[in-house]
């Protein structure tokens, strides 16, 4: 009677824990899941991490880059180009928030390159910029 | 055998207490902010303080969950389902005072008359500080504005 009493209070505490939406996935599932996108695409032939700095860094419409906001240096605060409100470096190394939840990455890369490039980015270019991420150190 | 079974009894009141504190502590969290505000300050205070709903009336709200994805020149989209949570948390708790209602509901809480007068003593020079940058940055005069708190006596203009 204890034991099933035992199984079952450990059960409720599992569903309690796993009903916690945060950290659904980690950086490196995330970037998997772009990179199954993008495999799809003719001629794919990897991301690159140099490539995505070089993304991130340059300035493209409306004088915005990704660096507007997140600066040049992903793994410090950032600051909103329009509003000066202060976000939370980019970096998974800096933050262990990021590219942990598929919804909010996709809604963030949505946005932002909405703003930045006047359409969504390819999988090409959110998986050279997750690659690129990943190798900023703190 | 009686210690074994004692273990087990101890470790399963330990887990339910855990359980059951943590479900209070999520209980909480509704009754103060309910889930549509978490969802608000969340999705509303990503690029901005979340301006409170008592600053517009209801139809200047709906009007700009209307448009979101043209959002005074940024791309704040949500789906569906939350942008009718937010919606509705907005209008219930908008501002009910008295005010013309126009044909094209004011966007911007720094336009509405109520926060021109509220504002007139701020000097030209001040709204123009780097410091400052926009009127709707709330936070860089009014220091507790992240907890909804606007009052004078925690005004600082910075210099
Ligand atoms: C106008 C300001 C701005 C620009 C420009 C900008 N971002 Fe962002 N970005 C934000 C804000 C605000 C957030 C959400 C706030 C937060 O999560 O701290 C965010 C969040 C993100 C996230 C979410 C990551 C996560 O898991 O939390 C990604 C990915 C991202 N940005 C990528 C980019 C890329 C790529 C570019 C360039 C194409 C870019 N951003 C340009 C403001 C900006
Ligand atoms: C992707 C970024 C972004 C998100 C997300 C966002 N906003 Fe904004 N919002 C802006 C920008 C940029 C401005 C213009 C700021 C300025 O002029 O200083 C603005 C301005 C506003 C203003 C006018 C402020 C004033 O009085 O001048 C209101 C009201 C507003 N937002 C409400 C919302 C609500 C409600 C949400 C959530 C559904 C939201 N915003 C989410 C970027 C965003
Ligand atoms: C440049 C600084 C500055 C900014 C930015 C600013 N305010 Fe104010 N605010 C003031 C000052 C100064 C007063 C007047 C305090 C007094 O009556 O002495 C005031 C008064 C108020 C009051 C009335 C307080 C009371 O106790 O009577 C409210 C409410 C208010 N502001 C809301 C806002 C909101 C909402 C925003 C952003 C959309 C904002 N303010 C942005 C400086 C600012």
């Amino acid at each position: 009677m204890l034991r099933i009493y035992f199984v079952f209070s450990l059960m409720f505490a599992l569903a309690v824990l796993t009903a916690n939406p945060a950290f659904a996935e980690t950086p490196v599932e995330v970037l998997a899941a772009i990179k199954a996108e993008a495999a799809g695409t003719p001629g794919f032939q990897g991301f690159s991490a140099e490539r995505g700095e070089k993304f991130f860094k340059t300035k493209q419409k409306h004088k915005l880059s990704c660096s507007s906001c997140h600066t040049d240096n992903p793994a410090a605060q950032g600051k909103h180009s329009e509003t000066d409100k202060v976000i939370k470096p980019l970096a998974p190394a800096a933050n262990e928030e990021r590219f942990t939840d598929m919804k909010k990455v996709a809604k963030w890369f949505k946005r932002n390159c909405n703003d930045v490039l006047d359409r969504e980015c390819t999988a090409q270019e959110k998986g050279d910029v997750l690659s690129y991420l990943l190798t900023v150190k703190k | 055998m009686f210690k074994a079974k004692y273990i087990t009894l101890m470790f399963a009141v330990v887990v339910l207490a855990m359980g059951a504190m943590m479900s209070a502590a999520q209980a909480e969290g509704t009754q103060k902010g309910s889930a549509s505000n978490a969802k608000w300050k969340d999705e509303c205070g990503a690029c901005h303080f979340a301006f409170p709903p008592r600053f517009l009336p209801a139809e200047s709200w709906r009007t700009i969950m209307a448009g979101l994805n043209k959002h005074f020149g940024s791309n704040a989209g949500l789906d569906a389902a939350t942008a009718s949570e937010i919606t509705a948390f907005l209008e219930k708790n908008a501002s009910t005072k008295k005010h013309e209602v126009l044909a094209k509901p004011l966007l911007r809480i720094t336009e509405t008359p109520w926060f021109k007068s509220e504002h007139r003593e701020v000097a030209a020079r001040d709204w123009k500080n780097p410091k400052v940058k926009s009127p709707a940055n709330c936070g860089a005069c009014h220091t507790k504005a992240d907890s909804g708190d606007f009052n004078e006596d925690n005004v600082k203009i910075p210099r």
